[in-house]
């Protein structure tokens, strides 16, 4: 049964893939059809890695692929006369390729492929990414379903597929802003937003006002952090806590302000060699400073900063470009066009960075002081008072009284600037010399200097040669409107924000090893729209919510089933479970313990105890807030690289110790254990079993209404009521028997419960909000 | 474990696999409702107990282990004083390390200081029929000389702990990886039914220990079910496994059930997989709830066993994890990683060498001697050793003399699971500071494991970031030499 059961598997996904590849019949496309075939089972013989070559054969490039050899490799309209064709269907063992021992056969239908290819003329193109995109002409599509670009796109491309595939209806409005809300800002809507909407129908409104929020900054600029691999502890040895909370700060106030990406990227990466730096731009370089770092006595510095130099170009080239560059650190990459050279030239570009190979301690120089996010805007406030106070004490007949209120404001801002914060920022010093190591290692010193520079596959530097190319260079070629990689990079990732998967699957990597995009011109149209828009995040990310894609309903028709079974073409939306800090702030939210406080130094949720003692040198021990700090929102959390907070990694959060451009997302009984049993989600289930009894109406179906409308933004149905019922009185009959179990119930968490309030009552609750906090409904986005 | 022709959005291979099957059913489809897919789900779940592997075909090879306990000697043995005599080193005793060994090597807390030999400060004795050479710290572990194989001439990249253990679990210093215990429950998925199928305890003693991050057993890019779970024997022993305080077991029980009648009927509207894996997921986490209680009471234990083990009582020690680790071998586990941390003998080695003898010795051979016993052993694969070894070279800049991380050579044993016991493999130099006859770098160890375990090390592997990544990374040979 289980074996027929997984025939029909595979012939449903060759079913698919037949429908994909009929889509445009005869017509091979390299990129799309070749290039993969050539890259996963020739490159790494015939590929770009020159210590590895065979033959003296490249296949990785057009000129070396059809040059002129005996016998020549590849006739253009000539299968029978290529030796590629005659090699692939070689029955020789000795002579097929690839060679059975490399155990990576083409299937009959690859072999069909590259003989139709070549009987085509073998026509080449450069990898697709690496190409600058140009805006393809707008598809016109006849339906009325349209409502932006994007939707042209969709359509057309569905229908390419299959004549048969309609877009989904419109999600319903709860859906709609829910979806929306946890898009866009992380957080569930509240009853009242739900309400509005629902009753006003306003979708613009309701997306304009969410990305107004501020809650926007702190939900892209969490994506953000995974991918800079932001964290507040030094990762290697003894992992102590580092200083960088405000670096964090101003990537949610960049995002909070739109601000345009290249300057966003500028100001990461070289901030302190623009013009008159401010001092925000400063704390932006703190990015150049997130890699892992260490204190250990024994350990070489030389060694280090070799670590360090190669983990910064893995993680600027996999942040900015979609690049596996990191894999030439010890060889020439294996599928792409990129040297060890290349590598190298990478690593001098930071070569100007003061650090230290062994740090001593938690501090990381250069550090600058300064004033947290909380700490600015009181600051702010005060500096608002004493202009008002200054300029009433000039004409004041009570000038003495005015003197004293603005030396009380005085005082309370050298308070405030007495309690100034660290952050790693970047200065720029003499570059020392860097060498390309021979595989990678740091002992070797006989490979040659190598200048800064971009990898040469995309040309020259944008500066003059007799220059140095500084990183700000490097910022600029980054964002240049001709780099290829960069806005389809970021556009891909927000396309997977809000459809659960790339237009490009890969969102780590566009190189010759990534996937082909389903929606090529679509990806390029909003790569250049982004550009051209000037690097506008807010708008292009507005584009694609108002799009009719976008809004479709994620429940699964019969059609779907056929045609699309994994949603390659969009004619729905996707569903999928929460990220961990969203799981966290959405039952914060609902149970209203939430502090929306924005940025300062990290929090200490609650942490079972003994999670820290493996830490050492020095032992440490995990204090929980005790204030509203432990209510803050999740990306908050004290990031400890080699201890992550155990309920964020029960939810599949990073370590952040390597660039994450993709969380996976597990379903595991760790998961539900942390959703059941942490003191969090315990303590958000008293509060709000708390405020159903208070604020839910008289009747208990009230309440329950209530509790579904808080949590799921919908009423209960009958059936669901039948199951809560049932529960509550179960509750209550074992807390009236055991009322001393009430009590410790209620000692989970710091919350705690007015007096007037019925203790057995609210515990008896607590078990129905938990079930509700624990549903599938609760911790999934549709 | 080829390439498929398209891939979800975590990087895996979509359809060849089971584990990716379930992800292909439950979330890149946006659900599938119920289908032909989402039954075979459902009827994959239902008939298997345990964790299923994610991949599909079965092993590569008959296995002569089926299930590994590891046991990491954190911080660093010497194997100059435990498995690797060098009468030499004793005659060179004092005098200055020959510059041919050292030049251009990397070198730790010795840097800027002299090199000078330091003899073994412990005696060896030879063991058993095999007359293999083990030092007197132990006395036990001696006694099973003939079930050993101890290769002698380990090598790795790494010269500090963090970066060493990443090696040994992972294949590289990179960052990132899946450990390998994830790689094997991967491989071969659980048997446990309601344990975790890669699990990972850790005990302390000897000198000042060195930190341990959860990287060491975490699944990396592989699914986050094959993360290696840490059981503690005080306080909670699993993170979370506790009912909150105020919540009597029956409660906890009804409020798991309606949690799941609920989800189920959401699930008539919404026919989403996933939900149905997480009812599967929230029954387990249940089941845990009691399950790991009674793995760790040892109250059913005979006083003899106990006598074996050195284990008074549930303390956390290195004994009372060897016990746990054979308990969990019995239900199943797959993978069983034991840390003990406390073996980074900087100084005052030979006190510390005692102190970390007296705490792993008798443990470590009453395990082999129990599983023997239970006719356990021979499909039991046990490991033994740190993440590197230590120096020829004396460090004396505090206390009595000690010696500093060496990653050049260092020796590990394995016993069980298909090796030949009783033998030695490989060789250091007389001085015991490069690995010269048959040099096994830490790839081949892994290699070597999977092997025994049925799986081809480079046929393992997983799609990410456009490259086949596998534990051995770019290299690994399987020493046959050493399979029985």
């Amino acid at each position: 049964m289980k074996l027929f059961d997984r025939k029909n598997l595979v012939l449903v996904c060759s079913l698919l893939l037949v429908a994909k590849s009929n889509a445009s019949a005869d017509e091979v496309q390299f990129n799309r059809d070749i290039r993969p075939i050539l890259a996963n089972h020739c490159f790494a013989c015939h590929g770009p890695d020159a210590a590895q070559r065979e033959a003296e054969l490249r296949l990785d490039l057009e000129s070396a692929a059809k040059a002129d050899r005996d016998p020549k490799v590849i006739v253009a309209h000539n299968a029978k006369s290529s030796e590629l064709t005659t090699r692939i269907n070689s029955a020789d063992h000795d002579l097929v390729m690839p060679p059975i021992e490399f155990e990576k056969p083409l299937s009959t239908k690859q072999k069909a492929l590259l003989t139709q290819w070549i009987e085509q003329g073998a026509p080449w193109d450069d990898h697709w990414a690496f190409v600058s995109p140009t805006s393809p002409p707008l598809p016109t599509v006849k339906q009325e379903w349209v409502n932006n670009a994007v939707d042209q796109f969709v359509v057309t491309r569905m229908r390419e597929l299959n004549n048969d595939l309609r877009p989904s209806p419109i999600a319903s409005r709860v859906t709609l802003i829910r979806r929306l809300s946890f898009d866009l800002r992380g957080l569930p809507p509240t009853m009242e937003e739900v309400a509005g909407f629902v009753a006003s129908g306003d979708y613009e409104s309701v997306v304009d006002a969410m990305l107004a929020s501020e809650q926007f900054g702190e939900r892209l600029g969490m994506y953000w952090l995974d991918l800079v691999r932001y964290a507040d502890s030094g990762g290697y040895h003894s992992d102590v806590s580092i200083h960088i909370s405000p670096y964090r700060d101003y990537v949610i106030q960049a995002f909070n302000e739109n601000m345009p990406f290249d300057q966003f990227t500028r100001e990461q990466l070289a901030g302190d060699l623009l013009p008159n730096p401010t001092q925000r731009q400063i704390i932006a370089t703190g990015y150049n400073r997130l890699n892992k770092t260490t204190e250990e006595g024994g350990a070489q510095p030389g060694e280090y900063l070799t670590k360090y130099a190669a983990d910064r170009v893995r993680t600027t080239s996999g942040t900015w470009l979609g690049l596996t560059l990191g894999c030439c650190e010890c060889h020439d990459h294996k599928y792409d066009p990129f040297t060890t050279k290349d590598f190298y030239r990478f690593v001098a570009c930071f070569a100007d960075i003061e650090e230290k190979g062994v740090y001593g301690g938690s501090k990381r120089d250069p550090e600058i002081k300064v004033a947290t996010a909380p700490q600015a805007k009181q600051l702010a406030k005060l500096e608002k008072q004493l202009a008002l106070l200054q300029s009433q004490v000039k004409d004041a007949t009570q000038g003495e009284a005015v003197q004293k209120q603005i030396d009380v404001i005085k005082e309370q801002r050298t308070a405030i600037e007495k309690q100034f914060v660290r952050t790693m920022i970047t200065r720029s010093v003499e570059p020392t010399v860097i060498r390309v190591l021979p595989r990678g290692d740091w002992l070797n010193s006989s490979g040659a200097v190598v200048d800064p520079g971009v990898p040469e596959h995309f040309g020259k530097e944008t500066s003059p040669r007799e220059q140095r190319f500084t990183r700000l260079d490097l910022a600029n070629w980054i964002v240049a409107k001709e780099n290829p990689l960069t806005s389809r990079v970021f556009v891909n990732r927000l396309w997977k924000m809000f459809f659960g998967r790339g237009l490009s699957s890969r969102l780590d990597d566009l190189g010759i090893q990534g996937e082909w995009p389903t929606h090529p011109a679509l990806l390029d149209y909003l790569s250049v729209r982004f550009v051209d828009s000037g690097w506008n995040v807010k708008q292009i990310i507005k584009l694609i919510v108002m799009s009719r894609t976008y809004q479709q309903s994620s429940t699964l028709r019969p059609m779907d089933i056929s045609a699309d079974p994994i949603n390659l073409y969009f004619a729905r939306q996707s569903r999928w479970r929460l990220e961990a800090e969203f799981i966290r702030d959405n039952i914060l939210s609902v149970s209203g313990l939430l502090d929306l406080t924005i940025g300062g130094p990290s929090v200490f949720p609650y942490q079972p105890s003994g999670y820290w003692r493996y830490l050492n040198f020095p032992t440490r021990t995990w204090k929980s807030d005790s204030g509203t700090s432990q209510y803050r929102r999740g990306l908050y959390t004290h990031w400890q690289r080699t201890l992550v907070h155990p309920a964020m990694l029960a939810l599949d959060a990073p370590t952040r110790e390597e660039c994450t451009a993709m969380r996976s997302i597990s379903n595991t009984p760790a998961a539900a254990l942390t959703l059941l049993n942490d003191p969090t989600f315990v303590e958000a289930a008293r509060a709000l079993a708390a405020r159903a009894v208070q604020l839910g109406g008289e009747r208990e179906n009230d309440k329950i209404r209530w509790l579904f409308l808080q949590v799921l933004s919908r009423p209960d149905t009958q059936q669901e009521r039948g199951a809560v019922v049932q529960i509550l009185k179960t509750a209550r009959e074992h807390y009236t028997d055991d009322p001393q179990a009430a009590v410790q119930l209620q000692t989970n968490g710091l919350f705690k419960l007015e007096s007037t309030v019925d203790v057995i009552e609210v515990s008896a609750w607590t078990m129905v909000c938990r079930v509700v906090l624990n549903l599938s409904e609760t911790i999934t986005r549709n | 474990m080829q390439r498929q022709p398209f891939e979800n959005e975590n990087n895996q291979p979509m359809l060849n696999t089971l584990a990716n099957r379930r992800q292909f059913l439950g979330r890149a489809s946006g659900g599938l409702g119920m289908t032909a897919l989402a039954c075979l789900l459902r009827a994959e779940e239902s008939q298997s107990t345990g964790l299923m592997p994610g991949i599909e075909g079965g092993l590569h090879f008959p296995a002569r282990a089926k299930r590994v306990i590891f046991l990491c000697m954190a911080g660093g043995p010497s194997h100059l004083e435990s498995f690797d005599y060098k009468p030499k080193l004793a005659e060179m005793h004092g005098k200055p390390m020959p510059e041919t060994y050292t030049t251009n090597q990397p070198i730790a807390q010795l840097q800027g200081q002299k090199l000078i030999c330091q003899q073994p400060m412990i005696p060896f004795q030879k063991h058993g029929d095999s007359g293999i050479e083990i030092s007197d710290v132990f006395p036990h572990i001696g006694k099973m000389a003939d079930e050993l194989c101890v290769i002698k001439s380990m090598h790795t990249d790494q010269i500090n702990h963090d970066p060493a253990h990443t090696v040994m679990n992972t294949g590289t210093s990179i960052s990132g990886r899946p450990s390998m215990g994830s790689w094997v429950t991967y491989g071969l998925g659980s048997v446990a039914s309601d344990l975790p199928g890669f699990v990972v305890l850790t005990s302390k003693g000897g000198r000042n220990p060195q930190p341990i991050a959860t990287r060491q057993w975490h699944s990396g890019f592989l699914p986050g079910r094959y993360q290696g779970v840490q059981f503690h024997s005080a306080g909670s022993p699993v993170y979370y496994v506790q009912n909150p305080a105020g919540v009597s077991k029956d409660l906890q029980g009804q409020v798991i059930d309606t949690v799941n009648k609920l989800n189920g009927l959401r699930n008539r509207k919404v026919k989403n997989p996933d939900i149905s894996t997480r009812i599967k997921q929230y029954e387990l986490a249940f089941q845990m709830q009691d399950s790991v209680p009674q793995l760790m009471d040892i109250a059913d234990e005979s006083q003899a066993t106990l006598d074996l083990y050195g284990v008074t009582k549930a303390d956390g020690s290195f004994a009372y994890n060897c016990l746990l680790a054979r308990r969990m071998a019995e239900q199943g586990v797959r993978f069983i990683q034991l840390y003990h941390r406390g073996w980074d003998h900087h100084n005052d080695l030979v006190k510390y060498m005692g102190i970390c003898g007296g705490l792993c010795d008798q443990a470590t051979a009453a395990l082999i001697q129990d599983l023997k016993q239970r006719d356990m052993l021979k499909d039991t694969l046990i490991i033994w050793g740190g993440e590197f070894g230590r120096t020829p070279m004396a460090q004396t800049n505090k206390g009595a003399v000690g010696r500093d991380h060496h990653m050049r050579a260092f020796s590990m044993f394995m016993a069980g699971g298909g090796v030949k016991g009783g033998t030695t493999y490989g060789n250091t130099d007389e001085l015991g500071y490069d690995a010269v006859e048959h040099p096994v770098h830490v790839n081949d160890l892994h290699a070597t494991m999977l092997h025994l375990l049925g799986l081809q090390h480079d046929r393992l592997t997983i799609r990410y970031q456009g490259r086949d990544f596998r534990l051995t990374d770019i290299a690994g040979e399987v020493i046959q030499d050493i399979i029985a």
